[in-house]
């Protein structure tokens, strides 16, 4: 049996806060191979730093991290940069996108960092556009696009760089229900495509079109769940059209 | 990331606030122009002593008779008779850094023309003279050898005194004047040479062979100089030399013991010269530290904006880093956004500096020289400017912590 892509063994992680020290992490087993696993948790459960340590943002205390196999618990500023840029991408509740940029550029600013050079760093930003729909926006600037329509272009930036992970922090958090199940409905697309995404979400509606559902309570697993995932397209059809502006 | 799209990156940055970065620039293009400025005005002014010194000749020594001591009362200078014509053939023959020499014997007189009568100052002096002072006539000549040894009656004018005579731009050659009452030809019309540093008109004068001016103009004692010695040295930088000789040629013809003070005295032009020019230099010098303190401010300007911009572009830095950007090219990012901002800033500057000297210039009459080397200085200072003061806010953006960044309100 290969590898698992996300491998992890008693993660710990603790903070300290002024005086007190705060434990987000008390030692956590979890392997994640395949499929679109949603983490749930009320506030305070651990839940964000959980996704940190798994998007490279933040090392754990202790513990073992295995992504791809490679051992990122112990890497330096550099190389966890580098693994952040080519095998994970991120998409936040609050978009994150770079003001009076169009969402070409937006997109390609992985590319950039990468060193992918100006022709094929145009091709794949605007297939990445394509692939999220937005093919005929690629020169918009964020403000003349709707949330949705943000969170795509996100999107589209977390896959460019054909990464393998997609971690999601609350992604429909700043999205009405029609758009939020728009947003599920892709992600369960590039879930079929072979992407691996874990999403962080405290609502069990969202969380209901998840493969797999992860439920964390004071920093150690409560439950670990595999599910029929809820279709988004099929559900998409039964509710009303959106409404049209004019 | 290659370095080019590291200024990619930086450009698009700017790009995006545009505002903000033309205010930035504002800091550092007021401080350069403001150096550049300065600068050139004050060049121009030290050019402008520089060129009146150069009229004058800087290689000129003058020598003037010593003065009388009658118990303690010291007379001025000239007021003693010291210096005879055999001084004046020693000089001449004797020392190898001079190149000539010539006596200047001055009066004042009241020249007349048919028309016009005028007061200057005659001088009487040999053909050398002239070539001491590199003063060509204009039209006619200068008196020759022979006038000089047969004493004749001729007369060259200075500009302002044949304008004075005859009328402006008029050609009195061949017309005779009377000094003193005594009628003398016009042979020359000197070029025109200005005026001195001081402020005197070189024009304002009029020139015969010394011999007649020793026998119709002065009288007195023929072994005597009653005036002073003009001499020309080799060379501008053998002009101290010459003076050192000449010294001890005079003491040595004059008997003096080494207790006695000179009976005369040598005036270097050279050195009044360089009191003029450390004067203006030091102004220059006083300018270019006003600006610098304003270069400065700029660089401060700079800081100032470059810290808000990292603290209101938090979050940018923080979903740089999310997607993979390096601490280093975070630095590096915001290093060259200062940098390109403090180099365009310094090109905007010098180019600005150069108009409004111009336009000072222009406007006051005053002169203006711009130096390439400074202008170049400024612009690399300026960006160096950039750097230095881009480090810190950089440092700063380099620091932040990812998922603090992201959260930042």
């Amino acid at each position: 049996m290969t590898e698992p892509l996300i491998h992890l063994e008693s993660i710990v992680k603790t903070y300290v806060m002024g005086d007190v020290e705060v434990r987000a992490l008390r030692g956590v087993d979890l392997d994640i191979d395949q499929g679109l696993i949603a983490i749930m948790g009320a506030s305070g459960s651990g839940k964000s730093t959980l996704m940190n340590v798994i998007g490279c943002l933040d090392r754990p205390t202790s513990g073992k991290y295995l992504l791809t196999g490679q051992d990122v618990s112990k890497m330096g500023h550099n190389e966890l940069a580098d693994i952040r840029n080519k095998v994970i991408g991120f998409v936040f509740q609050s978009f994150q996108l770079l003001t009076r940029t169009s969402a070409l550029e937006n997109v390609e600013l992985p590319l950039m960092y990468a060193g992918v050079a100006g022709r094929e760093r145009h091709r794949r930003a605007r297939e990445a556009l394509e692939r999220v729909g937005l093919g005929g926006r690629v020169h918009h600037h964020p403000n003349q696009l709707s949330g949705g329509q943000q969170q795509r272009v996100a999107i589209a930036r977390a896959i460019v760089g054909r990464t393998r992970l997609l971690v999601a922090d609350e992604p429909t958090g700043n999205l009405d229900s029609r758009t939020s199940v728009e947003i599920m409905a892709l992600f369960q697309e590039l879930w079929r495509e072979g992407i691996t995404i874990i999403l962080v979400t405290h609502e069990p509606d969202i969380a209901a079109y998840a493969s797999r559902v992860v439920v964390l309570k004071d920093g150690v697993l409560r439950s670990d769940v595999e599910q029929q995932a809820r279709d988004a397209r099929a559900e998409l059809a039964t509710l009303p059209p959106p409404e049209v502006l004019t | 990331m290659n370095p080019f799209m590291t200024l990619r990156v930086a450009m698009r940055a700017l790009l995006r606030n545009k505002m903000r970065s033309f205010l930035t620039t504002l800091c550092i293009i007021i401080g350069v122009a403001a150096v550049i400025a300065m600068v050139a005005i004050g060049e121009g002014a030290k050019a402008r002593v520089e060129a009146a010194f150069s009229a004058m000749g800087t290689n000129l020594l003058i020598v003037m008779p010593g003065s009388t001591r009658t118990g303690g009362v010291q007379g001025g200078s000239g007021s003693n008779q010291t210096l005879t014509w055999e001084d004046l053939r020693a000089i001449q023959t004797e020392v190898n850094t001079v190149k000539a020499a010539a006596p200047q014997l001055r009066s004042s007189a009241q020249l007349m023309s048919e028309e016009q009568n005028w007061s200057t100052s005659v001088y009487g002096t040999s053909t050398e003279y002239f070539d001491i002072r590199s003063w060509p006539p204009a039209e006619g000549s200068v008196f020759s050898q022979s006038d000089i040894e047969g004493g004749t009656k001729v007369i060259v004018l200075g500009r302002s005194v044949a304008d004075k005579l005859f009328g402006q731009g008029s050609s009195p050659i061949g017309q005779s004047i009377r000094v003193r009452n005594i009628p003398f030809q016009v042979i020359g019309v000197l070029s025109r040479k200005g005026q001195s540093a001081m402020g005197q008109d070189y024009d304002d004068s009029a020139y015969i062979p010394y011999t007649t001016f020793r026998s119709k103009i002065q009288g007195g004692l023929v072994k005597f100089l009653s005036g002073s010695i003009m001499i020309e040295a080799t060379a501008s930088d053998t002009t101290a030399k010459a003076q050192r000789e000449v010294t001890a040629l005079l003491r040595d013809r004059h008997r003096l013991s080494d207790s006695q003070d000179d009976d005369f005295s040598i005036r270097n032009l050279a050195e009044i010269a360089s009191a003029q020019q450390e004067g203006t230099e030091t102004m220059t010098t006083l300018l270019a530290a006003v600006a610098a303190v304003s270069l400065l401010v700029g660089g401060i300007g700079i800081m100032n904006i470059m810290l808000v911009s990292v603290t209101e572009r938090t979050r940018e830095i923080g979903l740089r880093m999310a997607i993979g950007a390096r601490r280093y090219q975070i630095l590096l990012q915001f290093l060259v956004e200062s940098l390109v901002l403090a180099f365009i800033g310094g090109i905007i500057g010098v180019a600005l500096g150069v108009g409004s000297a111009k336009w000072l210039a222009a406007k006051f009459g005053w002169d203006m020289l711009i130096r390439p080397d400074v202008a170049f200085i400024a612009v690399v200072f300026s960006a160096l400017t950039g750097v230095v003061f881009g480090l810190y806010p950089a440092r700063k953006a380099s620091r932040l912590d990812p998922i603090d960044a992201l959260r930042y309100e």
